[in-house]
């Protein structure tokens, strides 16, 4: 047994920071969320040069082939900068959906593009407001033609193309749907976190081609899900593990009655149970990770739960406390605090909430031990 | 990273399993597991726990983590842990050595001289002595180092005088490993001396104590001139809070247990035989919701558990960072018991399993889960010690620095 990254992973990791620390400060998530534009096409062009954005795609196919692991590293040192990237939506769910069920032919046509960062996908399936499940979907695909309306794309404004789940003839599939053309409306979304954009999109029979066969997509959307909520978590980890960082630091240099904060027991404990949390996160999330890049779908079936729960936990938890101990400069503008709690919370919401999973976990796990 | 098995590892675990198949019964469901301590032991238990201990020790089974001189195999962390997984699948009596094993035993290796470590390990392993730990006092847990028992010295040997409390295994032990202070015109660190107590040495006096389960696990023992050779000190004069700092994180580290996994588990089980009008517990979504999140929280403490044991393989040791083990999952056991007894709606005012016969006496679990979260450092030391030690946080304000002992005000 070895529960630990190998130590290429952690080479990799501290090449990773290294380049975050100097090319993402928090101002760069700042800038994203101010400007408008949602994304810092700086980033994501050093991201594509670095190979990140490719790290889990075959070398046949334009990428590194450096597997699940190496991407659940980048996914945590991008969350721990909060960057203004489309990475989980591109890299995490379009370029993985391509990579599970895409033909060679699509896998030729996208990937290299989406190694190089040259183009950018991501993933449409959330139709109606509270439901995340298979059985709210009502777009619908007829002879090649996508019609419906998915509300809660990420990235949805930027993306060039989306991976789109669709009923054909009642039976659920993916489509592969190009977003630049006539049939596609995009509406922004006011996002809780602009520095991770999201939009409506309306697909007025859009042509879209089929990705994966079968008879239905549900097993490869589940297993979609599942890979991404893995990815997702260890971004939430980051960003929770650096709050915490930035809190603790924050906490020995303010002073109160004569001491500095972080000597008080009230902020010692809370912070002591963040630590906890974000421990315990870093354990579901690594297993996770490892369920991810070992292939094997019954032990990511809870894994992958395992890893949101605890994400969206440690996150949510850490953004709320990282505000209030920093007191009446928390809840100002210029403070960094409200972007992790924007973060925090738009991760939270992102490919189904934490209920949403804890459901899925309970009924997997009583389906399990019947 | 990988789960398996290495060959080696496999082939120690199967030699494991076939040495417990040919010398004990497999474990039935709803039999308690090796940590699950009777409300009160009897003469019976003591004897069946020593017995199936020398059986262990006789096939080079016992303490096999220890040294081969002290009578272990010298095995690897990471054998330890097969070894307990694979015991944990068998009948076994309740483990009454376990502090003294764990605990006790690991304080003796690293400050006790080699005739003490020949004289106490060996028996200790081979189940002829049992031990137990004489630290807490009326007016000192939490701050242990305030201990008022006093070793005075009379030549060749100590007189010790004093009261301890909550000794776990007391009445049963052979051997107490005493914190006392020899020193009380110094600050209160630096008063302390650390000894081996003959329990059946005249003047020791070990009274029973009901716990809030209304069994017997802990005890009042009072020291009454006893008298302690000074060959049964371990480590130096003085050195006392040295000495008890190792069996401290000793005791705080053992726990590499599942994190309430296995609770979390019979959870499952009963919500779904348990009816909420009128149907399973399991079938109302947000009970279900709750349920999940019992068992994210006790994979992540077992999860947590396997990376500790990743970086012990590796040689490196455990620090205040295995707090985390017990206060995450002490307090997630009392939520998962409430819960339990709760969801019978009001006979969750009853105790024992009487209506709901599931399996699972949830009343004894939210007794116990209680005590948990006392024993060997409260939730709020642990949290301290987390704060300070692994966040680097203000230590606590001390009213006690740099006073000699007898002048601190008390009350
Ligand atoms: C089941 C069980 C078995 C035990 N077995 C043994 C044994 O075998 N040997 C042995 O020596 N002892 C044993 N103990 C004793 C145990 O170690 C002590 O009870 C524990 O350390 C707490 O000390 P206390 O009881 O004096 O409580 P106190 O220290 O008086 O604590 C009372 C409350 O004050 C809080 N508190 C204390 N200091 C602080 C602080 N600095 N900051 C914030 N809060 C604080 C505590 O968290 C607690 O909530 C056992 C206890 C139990 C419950």
């Amino acid at each position: 047994m070895n529960f630990d990254f190998s130590d290429d992973q952690k080479l990799l990791r501290q090449a990773v920071r290294r380049y975050l620390e100097a090319h993402a400060p928090l101002s760069l998530c700042r800038e994203a969320l101010e400007s408008g534009q949602g994304v810092s096409r700086a980033l994501w062009e050093g991201a594509a040069e670095l190979g990140w954005l490719g790290a889990a795609i075959p070398e046949a196919y334009g990428g590194g082939g450096f597997g699940r692991l190496a991407l659940a590293v980048i996914a945590e040192e991008l969350g721990r900068c909060l960057a203004p990237v489309p990475f989980s939506s591109s890299v995490c769910l379009a370029t993985e959906a391509l990579l599970l069920a895409g033909s060679g032919a699509q896998k030729e046509r996208y990937l290299p593009g989406l190694a190089q960062g040259r183009c950018t996908g991501t993933f449409a399936f959330a139709e109606t407001p509270g439901q995340s499940g298979l059985d709210s979907v009502r777009a619908r695909v007829e002879d090649g033609r996508l019609t419906g309306r998915k509300r809660l794309v990420l990235d949805g404004g930027l993306a060039d193309f989306a991976v789109v789940v669709a009923l054909d003839s009642g039976r659920p599939v993916l489509v592969l749907a190009d977003l630049s053309g006539p049939a596609v409306q995009r509406r922004p979304l006011a996002s809780f976190d602009p520095s991770r954009p999201q939009a409506e999109l309306r697909f007025l029979e859009a042509p879209v081609e089929g990705l994966g066969g079968g008879d239905s997509a549900a097993p490869l959307i589940e297993r979609l899900l599942d890979g991404a909520a893995v990815l997702m978590a260890m971004e939430q980890l980051g960003g929770a593990a650096r709050a915490l960082e930035i809190t603790r630091d924050f906490a020995v240099q303010r002073h109160a009655f004569g001491r500095p904060i972080g000597g008080f027991q009230a902020i010692k404990h809370r912070l002591a149970d963040r630590w906890c949390d974000v421990e315990l996160a870093r354990s579901n999330a690594w297993y996770g990770a490892w369920a991810l890049a070992q292939g094997s779908v019954d032990e990511l079936r809870e894994a992958a739960c395992l890893a949101r729960i605890a994400g969206c936990d440690a996150f949510t938890g850490m953004s709320e406390d990282m505000v209030e101990i920093h007191g009446g400069i928390g809840f100002t503008w210029e403070a960094d605090c409200h972007l992790f709690y924007r973060r925090a919370r738009l991760l939270s919401a992102a490919l189904g909430n934490a209920a949403f999973w804890k459901r899925r976990l309970a009924d997997r796990m009583a389906r399990d031990a019947a | 990273m990988d789960f398996d098995d290495t060959r080696n590892q496999a082939a120690f675990r199967r030699s494991a399993r076939s040495w417990l198949e040919a010398h004990a019964e497999p474990r039935a469901p709803g039999d308690p597991g090796p940590g699950n301590m009777p409300e009160s032991v009897d003469a019976a238990d003591v004897a069946a726990a020593k017995a199936w201990q020398q059986k262990k020790a006789g096939a080079g089974w016992a303490c096999i983590g220890w040294p081969v001189e002290y009578g272990g195999r010298g095995a690897t962390p990471i054998e330890e842990v097969i070894w307990a997984e694979e015991e944990a699948r068998f009948r076994t009596p309740p483990d009454l050595m376990i502090d003294g094993h764990r605990t006790c035993a690991p304080t003796v290796m690293a400050h006790g001289s080699s005739e003490q470590k020949q004289r106490w390990l060996p028996a200790m392993l081979s189940g002829g002595e049992i031990w137990c730990q004489l630290y807490s006092e009326p007016s000192a847990g939490s701050d242990l180092a305030g201990l008022r028992t006093a070793a005075v010295r009379d030549g060749d040997t100590w007189v010790v005088n004093g009261q301890k409390v909550w000794t776990s295994h007391a009445q049963y032990s052979d051997w107490g490993l005493l914190l006392a202070r020899h020193d009380p015109g110094v600050p209160k660190h630096a008063g302390l001396t650390c000894f081996v107590v003959d329990m059946h040495a005249p003047g020791v006096d070990v009274r029973p104590l009901r716990q809030i389960t209304g069994g017997h696990g802990f005890n009042e023992v009072f020291l009454d001139n006893v008298r302690v050779p000074d060959d049964c000190r371990l480590g130096g004069v003085g050195e006392g809070w040295r000495v008890a700092i190792t069996s401290l994180m000793n005791e705080r580290s053992a726990s590499l247990g599942d994190g309430g996994v296995d609770q979390v588990r019979d959870l499952l089980r009963f919500m779904k035989t348990v009816a909420l009008e009128n149907r399973p517990a399991i079938e109302d979504p947000a009970l279900r919701e709750r349920w999940a999140d019992f068992h994210a929280r006790a994979r992540g403490v077992e999860l947590t558990g396997k990376r500790t044991l990743t970086a012990l393989s590796r040689g490196e040791t455990p620090g205040p960072e295995m707090s985390l083990m017990k206060l995450v999952s002490g307090r997630l056991l009392q939520e998962v018991a409430h819960f339990a007894m709760d969801l019978t709606g009001a006979s969750g005012g009853l105790a024992g399993d009487a209506l709901t016969s599931s399996g699972v006496d949830w009343a004894a679990q939210y007794l116990g889960a209680a005590g948990l979260r006392i024993a060997g450092g409260t939730d709020e030391v642990l949290r301290n010690i987390i704060a300070e030690r692994v966040l680097d946080l203000p230590r606590e304000v001390r009213a006690d620095k740099d006073i000699a002992f007898k002048d601190i005000p008390a009350g």
